[in-house]
């Protein structure tokens, strides 16, 4: 009873888990935040995300199809998450033809000139975002109020975090309580207002194991001891430390953007490096800086530093020894 | 107590369930026999037996060449049919086998019986090189190897490997549940070879009834610890195992005598004990007969030699059509060709797995998830390997300790790209070496 089998090298098993799963639980991850920015600024916001993830994968699947000829290419969700991403960082009465030219941007410039999935230095949402932060300033900068939708008078606010360079904390406090940070309820990017939002969808990754908590911890602990030092000198200029933790992008970014697996460091010391530096730069821009946010970009200067972090944070095999002194 | 484990590590479907119920059954003897000539790791033993020579069971067909080889023995009586070739499973190339057709009666031809209480350790060590025995976990690495240097330098502990952490596999627990008592004489006489003192016996969590038996039996030998260990996979590695059960690490590159210990897989010590007490060689071994695509999964005795088919035929044939027939377990044994394939001294287990529902989806690139990272039991770093080994650096892939990486497919399990590490780690290691070895000469 001779039989003969196919070749193939051990393990003969594997995990059910996929590349598709993981960006499958992602979007879901994100999918409270976005529920909570059709609650705060309306339908609009619900049209972007859609056209944001539908417009990804399209403009994924041409790039792989039609331009790198990649016939047996089948959509695995990345793109779908990258243009997601971008809608939730932009404001919610945004072009939607400008929206596509930032996914554009994004997968094409952000991804796919580097040679497309697991080989870009950069995050690509966040490449898209600056593009268009660059390219169309006051579209990026045209706030939708919160609730405005729903009927009342003003329908342009400035963010929380924009108030604070320009008024102080008085004055941006003024406006919008800490519960509405919490909650939502202010104004900003479409999928940065929610701290709450944010946090139930990072917690579902965590209990789905496709994320470690090293990252966001040392990315928001930064930002809390930094702040803190800076609220004890000048608590009008610099805010509170809670103002910061939720007054901007900084949960979008710390929970989503810098967690990117394939833009942020493998071990655990590299991460919380990873982390400390995303914090630092941040608020040296939210201080110093010309703009009021600094999330985006202290990201994207920490994946620059990504592969030095990955050369000295080298893990040491199982079994080494302390280092021998040299004779 | 905190529960004994490492650091890392994975936890697939154990599917012990299968078999692990299932006792220990003697295979009817094979009418052929194919016996390959190279069974051990090391050096191929040297053919001594002709074509159309009788030969007993128990009787030496293949001396030992060089210090890292062991002598084999005839699995049957009967007459040597052909010296032919045949493709081995593990080494993927064809290689010496000796056919020997076997007559009715059996005609045994054992050694001397040795009382290892009163004999030397000279004399047991030389009897474990004499009997063949070779690691039966899977690795067949000669076992009086271990212990050579002990006889100069005593060891301090003898690890007997009783984690089975494969899955499927059930072999082990079956020894340990039935033949216990020659489990223990066995760590008895190894740990007189090396000179140790200590001996314990590191069982996984999951074989409740192989822990509570072993440390019966072990109650009243005071030298002899039974540890229940974490199930978690691969506990039964051999550096793993001696880190979860003492603390201690051995070093990169280094082996266990090392840090004074020699750690032993249970099928082995039980291959000693009747090897020295009874004078009886590796003619057969325990295998298990199992997989979803096995009628009625089995744990069984075989004789070496014996085609892989007629032990599939005895565990009631197929279930379904079948996928995949793996010699081992399936993190690291070798899938098979075909099951003309012979049972040989590192068969722990025949498993069949039938045609998965889904198709396997195909390798994608690598997204840094970092999952093999977090479950890579030696700490190292596969996704930076990976691509390093796939881009031919080799030099700087063993700069990154590639040399560390024990080839448990932990990695590889735990990847959501499907990415064959273990294969590509295998053929850069194999490259990096014959590079080297030249160079040298």
């Amino acid at each position: 009873m001779a039989q003969v089998f196919q070749s193939a090298s051990a393990p003969h098993i594997r995990t059910t888990d996929s590349v598709r799963r993981i960006m499958v639980d992602v979007l879901i991850a994100l999918l409270p935040a976005v529920a909570v920015s059709v609650w705060v600024f309306g339908w609009n916001a619900l049209f972007l995300c859609v056209l944001g993830a539908v417009g990804g994968e399209l403009i994924e699947l041409f790039i792989m199809k039609v331009l790198r000829k990649q016939k047996d290419f089948r959509p695995d969700g990345s793109a779908a998450v990258t243009g997601l991403l971008l809608t939730m960082n932009v404001p919610a009465g945004f072009p939607w033809y400008l929206l596509v030219i930032g996914l554009i941007v994004a997968i094409g410039l952000g991804k796919h000139v580097y040679g497309g999935l697991g080989n870009n230095p950069f995050n690509p949402a966040l490449v898209g975002r600056v593009f268009l932060v660059i390219s169309f300033p006051t579209a990026m900068s045209t706030w939708v109020k919160a609730g405005a939708w729903k009927g009342a008078e003003i329908v342009t606010a400035a963010t929380p975090m924009g108030i604070l360079k320009d008024g102080g904390l008085d004055a941006a406090l003024g406006q919008a309580s800490y519960m509405d940070m919490f909650l939502g309820h202010i104004g900003g990017c479409i999928g940065e207002v929610s701290a709450l939002a944010l946090i139930a969808g990072f917690i579902y990754l965590l209990v789905r194991k496709h994320v470690s908590w090293h990252i966001p911890v040392a990315y928001l602990g930064t930002v809390l001891i930094f702040s803190s030092i800076f609220y004890l000198i000048n608590p009008d200029q610099f805010g509170t430390p809670l103002f910061h933790l939720l007054g901007g992008g900084l949960m979008l970014g710390a929970l989503f953007m810098a967690t990117d697996m394939v833009t942020s460091p493998s071990t655990i010391k590299g991460s919380l490096i990873f982390g400390v530096g995303c914090g630092v730069i941040t608020m040296l821009i939210r201080y110093v800086g010309a703009t009021p946010e600094g999330v985006a970009y202290s990201i994207l200067i920490m994946n620059a530093v990504k592969p030095l972090i990955d050369k000295l944070t080298r893990r040491r095999p199982f079994g080494s020894m302390k280092k021998k002194a040299v004779n | 107590m905190a529960v004994l484990t490492f650091p890392g590590g994975i936890h697939p479907p154990e599917r012990k369930e299968l078999s692990e119920k299932a006792s220990l059954e003697r295979m009817p003897l094979p009418k052929t026999v194919y016996c390959f000539g190279h069974q051990n790791l090391g050096a191929p033993p040297k053919i001594i037996c002709e074509v159309g020579q009788r030969v007993k069971t128990g009787q030496v067909i293949a001396q030992q060449s060089g210090a890292v080889s062991v002598p084999l023995h005839s699995p049957v009586t009967g007459t040597v049919k052909e010296i032919t070739k045949m493709l081995h499973p593990a080494q993927k190339k064809k290689l010496d086998v000796i056919v020997i057709e076997r007559e009715e009666k059996e005609e045994w031809e054992l050694m001397d019986p040795i009382d290892f209480t009163t004999a030397s350790r000279e004399v047991l060590y030389q009897r474990i090189l004499d009997a063949g025995i070779v690691g039966l976990g899977g690795a067949a690495f000669p076992t009086h190897v271990k212990y050579t240097s002990t006889l100069v330098r005593p060891a301090e502990l003898v690890i007997i490997n009783g984690a089975e952490c494969e899955p499927y596999l059930t072999i082990d627990h079956r020894f340990m549940l039935e033949r216990g008592d020659e489990l223990l004489n066995g760590l008895r006489i190894l740990m007189k070879v090396a000179g140790a003192k200590k001996g314990i016996i590191g069982i996984e969590t999951n074989k409740p009834d192989a822990v509570s038996r072993m440390t019966e039996l072990a109650a009243h030998d005071n030298g002899i610890d039974v540890l229940a260990v974490k199930t978690k996979y691969p506990q039964g590695a051999e550096k793993q195992l001696i880190y979860t059960t003492t603390r201690l690490k051995v070093p990169v590159g280094g082996l266990p005598i090392d840090i004074g210990v020699v750690m032993n897989n249970v099928g082995t010590a039980v291959a000693v004990a009747e090897a020295v007490i009874e004078g009886k060689p590796i003619v057969e071994r325990g295998v298990t007969i199992t997989g979803e695509g096995i009628q009625h999964p089995k744990n069984v005795i075989a004789r070496i030699g014996t085609p892989i088919s007629e032990l599939i035929e005895f565990a009631g044939g197929y279930k379904g059509e079948p996928e995949k027939v793996v010699a081992g377990g399936p993190m690291t044994g070798p899938l098979l060709q075909t099951t003309e394939t012979p049972v040989m001294k590192s068969t722990s287990g025949v498993l069949v797995l039938p045609k998965p529902k889904k198709a396997a989806a195909p390798e994608k690139p690598c997204i840094n998830c970092n999952q093999c990272v977090e479950v890579c039991p030696m700490a190292l770093e596969p996704n930076f390997l990976v691509k390093l080994c796939k881009a031919k650096k080799n030099d700087e892939a063993v700069d990154m300790n590639l040399l560390s990486c024990i080839e448990c497919g932990a990695c590889a399990y735990i990847c959501p790209a499907r990415i064959d590490h273990v294969k590509t780690f295998q053929l850069t290691k194999k490259v990096y070496r014959a590079m080297n070895t030249k160079g040298r000469k």
